[in-house]
């Protein structure tokens, strides 16, 4: 992508993107880019990388929230379901055993609980994800399928209302990105 | 883009005892060395894999016929008659099921105890884990007598207004089994998941790109998506932790809970849950030491890894072997004459074969595991592994067979001798298995090639860490 262009004669950017080496060289400049004042950017890494998240500013998810929802919602499914089945829909005397036998239940709760908060652990974390995601800008850029092999690869997105085209790529080369290019949205 | 010139047939050495992971490898030689495996050309598979795979496929047939026999002529097919209702179909079922707990115990407990030699093997031994799930649920379907009404274990509304019976163990083993398959399909697929999307961008043919592709839903590697996917990771690991404890727990409830003298006790749970553990990791060692030399993987799956799985292997049988000597000491020292009757039978009896091979083969030949020389030869371990998985499924047979063959009276004492259709579905599911390892290790990265990458840069970490100290 070359910058000679006029700005009219631009395809709509979905931001600039950098590549580094090494992760720490991409928590660096993510850090560096948080504290200049960006807010809207990701970074890209092969792997989890300790600290990355937060150095974009991104420190807290509600994955486990929505696990614990999802497993006090299966336990208490489970339970119920029992309870029903033996007390109201199938009442059944068993040599005068109460028929609210609830030590008995709970092997089938506990194994409810951990389904769904197992299932809710997954699609939760697709659905936050925003995945299955059939298209997405950054794959435009041609360096950008190392992301997933052993390049780190910084992208400052053009909602960030600090982002514009020119100081925000010289940016990203003061912050010691190789290969800076516009990423066509 | 992987270059198949990385995979050439050079031998790879092994590092050693000390290393999970060869020398010289970074980012992208991981990436390629492992999904290589995936994108060779068939024509150049191993001839030893083409011949496994084809020896499996064999058996796999042998399932299907074995089943036609026993759908249309019914479950008089098989050995088993009262006393004896449960014969080769639970015994099957138990060991199955009890193989799957090392791959949970490898991916989610390891996992959480940061074991980090773990790292080359989960995958394979999730994988492992489900297909032997797989098998499992197999058996207590088939021994039904109707097994297309099998849906009837469900709590479903019915024409009829019946429901399932909750109190009983059987009940609790459906839900038990089913959960964990899908539990454990949800933690694998969620594994695969930044490694498909490797495999999308790294794949030599665009078909193989599309497939990673759709597999790897739009995975980019986001520092934010990586942040959730963590904490789910954790979660989940964190959730079949106890479920697979849970498992086999529920297993042996099936036998305990009855008043069956040599089930009903109390030692069955911990007992059962330690030999499933045992056989699993004797499964992962019989598959993974061919495999590893097969596809020329001693730099990623190394002594380290199969030198932690044999005293994890001697440990959890020296637990087994604790409830063998409990449950023989309480028969005797609780004074109960069925059952002191019951184990002096298991021992002396008809059945006192199975109780001799299966002490020589879990308690009497492991013990060489200790020995430091025994556990580094690679073949040693491999026939120890094997020995092991013998012993286990005899243990399944001992506590099924010789508890149920001499009842409370004598005229109703009896003897199961497994037909050939027995043998048929038993064999058959070893190939059916087998056959879906085959197709694994062809298909899909064996190894977590994103947590390999991980162990790449914790390498290197310590490698600056320990110059800068110098």
């Amino acid at each position: 992508m070359s910058e000679e262009l006029e700005l009219d004669e631009l395809p709509a950017i979905h931001g600039a993107m950098a590549e580094f080496d090494t992760p720490e060289e991409l928590v660096e400049a993510c850090e560096r880019a948080y504290s200049a004042g960006f807010r809207r950017m990701d970074a890209y890494a092969p792997m989890p990388v300790t600290g990355l998240a937060e150095a974009i500013g991104y420190k807290k998810n509600k994955v486990a929230l929505c696990v614990l929802i999802g497993g006090i919602f299966g336990a208490c499914g489970g339970f119920g379901l029992l309870e029903w089945i033996t007390v109201v829909a199938y009442p059944h005397n068993v040599g005068g055993r109460p028929l609210n036998s609830w030590p008995a239940y709970i092997p089938i709760t506990f194994e409810c609980m951990v389904l769904i908060a197992g299932l809710t652990a997954l699609f939760c974390m697709l659905a936050m994800n925003g995945l299955p995601q059939p298209y997405h800008p950054v794959f435009n850029v041609q360096e950008f399928e190392r992301a997933s092999i052993d390049k780190f690869f910084l992208c400052i997105e053009s909602s960030d209302p600090q982002f514009s085209i020119g100081p925000t790529t010289e940016f990203l080369r003061d912050l010691g990105g190789k290969e800076v290019t516009l990423v066509p949205a | 883009m992987a270059t198949l010139e990385n995979l050439d047939n050079k031998e790879l050495i092994d590092p050693g005892p000390d290393k999970i992971l060869g020398t010289g490898h970074d980012y992208e030689t991981v990436t390629d060395r492992i999904a290589g495996i995936v994108y060779l050309p068939w024509k150049k598979s191993p001839r030893k894999w083409l011949v496994g795979a084809f020896i499996s496929f064999v058996f796999v047939n042998l399932l299907m016929l074995a089943m036609w026999v026993l759908f249309a002529k019914g479950i008089g097919v098989w050995g088993v008659n009262i006393p004896i209702g449960w014969g080769f179909a639970i015994v099957n079922f138990v060991w199955w099921i009890g193989i799957g707990h090392a791959g949970t115990l490898i991916s989610a407990i390891l996992f959480l105890l940061k074991q980090d030699w773990r790292t080359s093997i989960n995958r394979f031994s999730e994988a492992m884990t489900l297909f032997a799930v797989a098998c499992a649920g197999m058996f207590p379907v088939l021994h039904l007598g109707r097994p297309w009404l099998a849906y009837w274990l469900f709590p479903y509304p019915n024409s009829m207004w019946l429901w399932p019976q909750p109190r009983s163990p059987l009940e609790w083993d459906v839900f038990a089994v089913s959960t964990y398959g899908t539990i454990s399909l949800v933690f694998w697929y969620c594994g695969l998941i930044p490694d498909f999307a490797s495999m999308r961008d790294n794949a030599p043919h665009l078909w193989q790109r599309k497939i990673y592709g759709i597999l790897g839903l739009g995975w980019r590697n986001s520092a934010i998506h990586w942040h959730r996917y963590q904490k789910a990771y954790l979660l989940l690991a964190g959730l079949a932790t106890p479920l697979v404890l849970s498992v086999h727990t529920v297993v042996s409830f099936d036998f305990a809970i009855s008043i069956i003298p040599g089930w009903h006790t109390t030692i069955f749970p911990p007992y059962f849950v330690a030999g499933a553990i045992y056989s699993g990791f004797a499964m992962v060692l019989t598959l993974i030491i061919p495999l590893r030399a097969w596809y020329n993987m001693r730099d990623l799956i190394t002594l380290r890894h199969i030198d932690a799985a044999a005293k994890l292997m001697l440990g959890t049988g020296l637990i087994v072997a604790y409830g063998y000597a409990m449950e023989a000491f309480f028969s005797w020292y609780g004074g109960d004459k069925y059952e002191s009757f019951m184990y002096w039978n298991r021992m002396t009896g008809p059945y006192g074969f199975s109780y001799a091979l299966l002490i020589t083969c879990n308690i009497a030949l492991p013990q060489a595991l200790w020995s430091r020389r025994v556990r580094h030869n690679i073949v040693l371990v491999w026939i120890i592994s094997i020995i092991v998985n013998c012993g286990m499924w005899l243990e399944r047979f001992v506590i099924v067979v010789t508890s149920l063959h001499r009842d409370f009276l004598p005229s109703s004492w009896g003897i199961y001798i497994p037909t050939k259709w027995d043998w048929a579905t038993f064999t058959g599911t070893l190939g059916f298995f087998l056959f879906l390892i085959f197709l694994f290790v062809r298909l899909l990265p064996s190894i977590s090639i994103f947590e390999v990458r991980e162990v790449v840069h914790h390498d290197r970490y310590m490698e600056r860490a320990y110059e800068e100290k110098l």
